[in-house]
């Protein structure tokens, strides 16, 4: 996003865009990167349910789909949260960059 | 309106008004309760916003991360503000310049901004029976600024203005309890809910949204940075604060309480403790008498809670 001076900024601080935050990438935040691994899945949908940054995809049927790299901060709620299919967790923490 | 179906793939496929890119720290709890609160209804909602966490971050000059209309004014006067935008709603409808959409009016606060700031004005809206609903996300301190302690800390906990040493061992007071006292300013609803029961919350809310009147919504929200815990355990804490009793779920319809989720075993308080730092010196030999007199409180106040609930005979039974 381009620099903004006061002269061209609206009057009174409003904001006039809604949701215009989702120009601002937090993924660069993240030291620890979930990964998901979809044999592992149940679909119960905690992990959407309970992700803070809402970087968690759905599909239009409802179902859960790849995690938002653009917006997860690598906190790992959802890795926490994940009952996992017989014991085996369908989300992973993993060091970013490696 | 009929309520909206709770199913995790129904909701799934409903638009977010609270979007991503907002910069609220990493396994912060108040924007799942946002977001969930959010989620809960279809009727336009329209927002006021006390300072706190939620507000400095949400709202950075340029980037918005609400899609709803939202305002923030100052600290202590988000339920004034809300009370104004009502008021001013139901002038233009009541001229005819507007036409009645149903709208709903909401409050967030911290536990800052509602326990200490912004009491005045939320005891006063709530007595003048304005038609919104005050909801507080309760971190237990003044997260933003740097961990200072509230009315909302819990007892013993090691904040920066009541620094457990060898003056004081943390904070020597119990916390308000103000979910009562809302409820005892005779409004039609006064809840307390959790983020790690989605459901419950989403229910409470979707039931308030149908009643007329001053709402209120207390809602624990953990806060890695302050309780000194993981990232990860957001979630897990609020359970665990449900399941000790520490935060029982309980709503206050009508002066007639009703404990809304019953823990199949009341865990001790130290399960919910121990994984935060900010009461590790509560575990040192000396200290043991704190352990013991907040377990001892936790239990006074539920035992309290369910004679309550008892006397009203509303008790749910267990799902």
């Amino acid at each position: 996003m381009s620099k903004k001076f006061w002269e061209t900024l609206p009057q009174g601080s409003v904001v006039l865009e809604a949701g215009s935050s989702a120009k601002f990438k937090t993924g660069g935040w993240r030291s620890m990167r979930p990964r998901w691994i979809e044999e592992n899945c149940i679909q119960c949908m905690f992990c959407w349910m309970y992700c803070p940054d809402m970087a968690i995809k759905a599909t239009a049927e409802g179902k859960r789909a790849e995690f938002n790299y653009d917006y997860c901060k690598g906190c790992g709620i959802c890795a926490l949260e994940c009952p996992g299919k017989k014991g085996n967790k369908a989300i992973v923490m993993e060091e970013e960059g490696k | 309106m009929t309520a909206k179906p709770l199913k995790l793939r129904e909701l799934a496929k409903g638009e977010e008004r609270f979007v991503h890119g907002h910069r609220m720290c990493s396994g912060c709890g108040a924007p799942i309760i946002i977001k969930q609160v959010l989620m809960a209804t279809d009727y336009p909602v329209v927002a006021a916003n006390a300072t706190g966490c939620l507000e400095v971050s949400t709202c950075i000059q340029q980037f918005t991360s609400w899609k709803i209309p939202w305002m923030h004014s100052a600290f202590e006067n988000a339920a004034a503000t809300a009370s104004g935008i009502e008021a001013m709603y139901k002038s233009l409808v009541k001229q005819g310049r507007l036409e009645d959409r149903n709208v709903k009016f909401v409050a967030f606060g911290g536990d800052g901004g509602t326990y200490d700031i912004g009491f005045q004005s939320l005891s006063g809206a709530m007595e003048r029976g304005q038609d919104m609903m005050y909801i507080c996300y309760d971190n237990g301190a003044y997260m933003n600024t740097g961990i200072q302690r509230s009315s909302a800390t819990p007892f013993g906990a090691n904040t920066t203005t009541c620094p457990a040493g060898d003056a004081i061992p943390g904070k020597l007071q119990q916390r308000k309890d103000l979910t009562r006292i809302m409820a005892a300013h005779g409004i039609p609803y006064a809840a307390q809910a959790s983020p790690s029961n989605w459901m419950d919350l989403m229910k409470k809310v979707q039931k308030a949204f149908e009643i007329k009147g001053p709402k209120f919504l207390n809602v624990i929200s953990p806060c890695n940075r302050g309780w000194r815990s993981q990232t990860n355990d957001a979630i897990a804490l609020s359970r665990l604060a449900v399941d000790t009793c520490y935060w029982p779920l309980y709503e206050i319809e009508n002066g007639v309480t009703k404990i809304t989720y019953r823990p199949k075993e009341k865990k001790p308080l130290v399960d919910f403790l121990k994984p935060q730092g900010s009461f590790r010196h509560m575990f040192s030999p000396q200290n043991e008498w704190m352990l013991k007199q907040a377990q001892e409180y936790v239990d006074k106040q539920w035992e309290r809670l369910q004679k309550e609930a008892a006397s009203f005979g509303a008790e749910e039974k267990d799902k």
